[in-house]
């Protein structure tokens, strides 16, 4: 089955984008595909590479890094979403004057159509959050 | 893309208090660019969203609650509300805003898009849907 996965809170403060990862990556290794994850509202967070969690604990940023570069994921940032809440990329940085980047690796930041078109294309668009 | 889906977008939060209804509301409008066939369904506290006179002046808020009015301009067809959540929180359709739709080509148009309905008819409509966004 084709899958499209949407996560509407953070890290850390909330399990949505833990569960998602889970059943992504659950859904990745039964041979399901995931045709994108959307990282809407809050969400956006997941996609900064300047978080630090202490060492005993997971890495849900690393998290969704790695299992982009094993299955080849499509992460996506809503643009909207991300400028409200500082998630930042090279191109955002030139076009808002910022003086920074903290775009986690695998990431791109990009459009609400990018949801939409996903929700279009796959079987199931699942949402985590609450 | 000529892919055109039933997208139900499931509203169960205040307008203010949380950015939830604020940012499903810039979804709505994309996915009717999109030309998918756009439906909305008010829940819970979603129930609020749509409630007249709005004033958001002592929150420092905006109050993007006009918006709703436009849907019908939008080519949303279908806005409707959980008579249940109205009742609960001791509103009727009368506290609510209306949404005026109108089809250019046809002339066709409907003086008031929001219905009320009760839960069978909630639980049906989500069935039907080949999308439920919720926010």
């Amino acid at each position: 089955m084709k899958f499209s996965i949407q996560v509407n809170e953070g890290p850390y403060q909330h399990q949505a984008s833990d569960s998602a990862y889970q059943f992504t990556k659950a859904a990745l290794e039964k041979g399901h595909e995931c045709f994108r994850v959307f990282f809407y509202h809050d969400g956006v967070l997941n996609g900064t590479r300047l978080t630090t969690p202490p060492q005993d604990d997971r890495n849900v940023v690393n998290n969704w890094t790695e299992l982009a570069e094993k299955y080849d994921l499509d992460l996506v940032v809503c643009v909207a979403a991300a400028q409200r809440r500082g998630i930042v990329d090279d191109g955002e940085a030139e076009r808002n004057g910022k003086d920074a980047t903290n775009i986690a690796p695998r990431f791109r930041i990009s459009g609400l159509g990018q949801l939409v078109e996903a929700a279009i294309q796959s079987e199931r668009l699942v949402v985590f959050g609450d | 893309m000529s892919d055109t889906k039933n997208f139900m977008f499931l509203n169960r939060r205040a307008p203010y208090g949380t950015i939830y209804a604020w940012e499903s509301l810039e979804v709505v409008l994309i996915a009717a660019a999109f030309e998918q066939n756009v439906s909305l369904m008010f829940a819970d506290d979603g129930v609020y969203e749509l409630t007249k006179g709005q004033d958001t002046a002592g929150i420092g808020m905006k109050n993007f609650s006009p918006t709703y009015r436009t849907l019908g301009d939008y080519e949303v067809r279908h806005m409707y509300v959980d008579k249940a959540s109205l009742e609960a929180r001791g509103l009727t359709a009368d506290d609510l805003v209306q949404v005026e739709w109108e089809d250019w080509e046809t002339e066709e148009s409907v003086d008031n898009i929001v219905e009320v309905v009760d839960s069978e008819k909630v639980a049906e409509l989500l069935a039907e849907s080949d999308v439920v966004f919720s926010f």
